[in-house]
């Protein structure tokens, strides 16, 4: 491993991926990504959109299957081809898409409570009560009855957090979380993140809300082609980008 | 010559009616189950399963329903198995209506965002649980209006038992007709009986499609 770049604040290691390659028919998208992320550490994945990071995040939750190198979440093996190592693994992996994707049929507070009494087998009421716990963090204790339909996105948003941290996740993905929302929605949800980050949630995340990336993170990652072209702590890589690349990216989003 | 009353006739097409609803029923319960195995299947099975259950998909809706039931009656005899017409004609419509179902069903699991199934992925689910709890509630939902305007088809359907000797209500109407003399009352009835039939499940599709489609609170 490199630990020269591993300036994590956590020692055990919750990600690790070596040699990580990806090719959706003809087109590679993932080129060999090493990276090794640490408890509690806080990623900002940016880059131009084709770079592979949305897909290097889904690759970890084994939504996209690689075709070469090693994935461990929680030190397990990722294995593709089987359902109880995957359904294991994703016990460990929280995720947050870009369109919420909470159940449109199931009340807010069923949508929480869903995967821990399916999965880890909860009682209906200790689940319950986790969920309203966990949707007091998110700031909609009061939603707890309503339908998905009846929130704003920004409130829909929060709601997927509540129901990814519910599984305890030892890492949550955010793949683009505000890139669906009104501008004006884009900060509470932004907020929740924040507070997740400071109660020491390993989090890796996709994002175009390069102000955010730079307070709350403690490693960004610039993706290019495929390949992880940049790294370092946010002041390093925005305040001097050494490589061109990344000075054009940061100087297209000033436009 | 005896002389038939109008309520000799209709008495008499109300008996075959019975059949006629008989014949729905057993296609539509038959068919409706055997189609959620065949979707189950599709859904979880491998391209090749997908592949064989489209092509019999494709098969029973290339093939006018006339000829699956005199393949059914006469088919099945060559093997030296001795079939009914009720049996031959329950069979052929189950078949039928098993490849339709399992395709408008599976028309409606598609209608379902992927996002719904990475999210229920993402949240450690089997396969079962996010059929169980998160596909199929909402594909019900887009599936019930299609699945009882289907079945207003296989209710006209069982018409055509009638050609391999099937005594439902055409069949009762062709030789109460031939007997009385009187095709055009008789068919009018049998008519009258069909409509009295379908329409309900008509009213009931479109209404249930107005209440799935339209806004929920």
């Amino acid at each position: 491993m490199v630990p020269a770049i591993d300036n994590a604040p956590g020692s055990r290691l919750v990600v690790e991926i070596t040699a990580l390659r990806k090719s959706f028919g003809e087109v590679e998208v993932l080129k060999g990504i090493d990276l090794n992320v640490h408890q509690g550490e806080v990623i900002a994945i940016i880059g131009k959109s084709g770079s592979g990071k949305s897909t290097l995040l889904r690759c970890i939750n084994g939504l996209e299957t690689f075709d070469d190198g090693a994935l461990r979440v929680d030190g397990k093996q990722l294995l593709h081809e089987s359902p109880t190592a995957m359904r294991e693994l994703r016990q460990h992996v929280g995720m947050i898409f870009q369109s919420f994707n909470l159940f449109p049929h199931l009340s807010v507070g069923r949508n929480v409570m869903l995967a821990p009494t399916l999965v880890k087998k909860r009682s209906k009421t200790e689940a319950a009560e986790r969920a309203r716990t966990l949707l007091e963090r998110v700031g909609l204790a009061d939603k707890f009855d309503a339908m998905p339909d009846q929130l704003s996105g920004g409130q829909q948003q929060r709601v997927a957090i509540a129901r990814s941290l519910a599984m305890d996740p030892a890492v949550l993905l955010c793949d683009e979380i505000t890139s669906a929302l009104d501008p004006e929605l884009v900060g509470e949800v932004l907020r929740v993140v924040e507070l997740l980050a400071q109660e020491g949630m390993t989090l890796l995340m996709v994002t175009h809300e390069m102000n955010f990336a730079r307070k709350v993170s403690d490693r960004v990652i610039f993706m290019h082609q495929g390949r992880v072209h940049e790294m370092g702590p946010p002041e390093e890589l925005f305040g001097s980008p050494r490589t061109p690349e990344l000075k054009q990216f940061l100087s297209s989003l000033h436009d | 010559m005896i002389e038939f009353s109008l309520w000799d006739i209709l008495r008499n097409l109300l008996l075959a009616l019975r059949w006629t609803a008989a014949l729905s029923l057993v296609a539509f319960i038959g068919g409706g189950l055997t189609g959620a195995l065949l979707l189950y299947a599709r859904l979880a099975g491998g391209r090749v399963t997908d592949r064989l259950i489209g092509l019999y998909v494709q098969l029973f809706q290339g093939t006018p329903l006339l000829m699956q039931l005199f393949l059914a009656y006469f088919g099945i005899a060559l093997f030296g198995i001795d079939v009914s017409a009720w049996t031959a004609a329950a069979l052929a419509l189950t078949l039928y209506t098993s490849a339709f179902l399992t395709e408008i069903w599976r028309g409606c699991v598609a209608s379902v965002p992927k996002g719904q199934w990475e999210a229920s992925s993402s949240l450690a689910l089997s396969f079962v649980e996010q059929m169980r709890y998160v596909i199929l509630p909402q594909a019900t939902r887009v599936a019930i209006a299609p699945t009882v305007g289907f079945l207003v088809q296989v209710i006209k359907g069982t018409a055509l038992a009638s050609v391999i000797g099937f005594v439902e209500l055409t069949k009762a109407g062709t030789m109460i007709s031939n007997t009385t003399f009187k095709p055009f009352t008789v068919f009018g009835f049998v008519a009258l009986l069909y409509f009295a039939l379908c329409f309900p499940v008509s009213l009931t599709a479109r209404y249930l499609e107005r209440k799935t489609y339209g806004p929920r609170h």
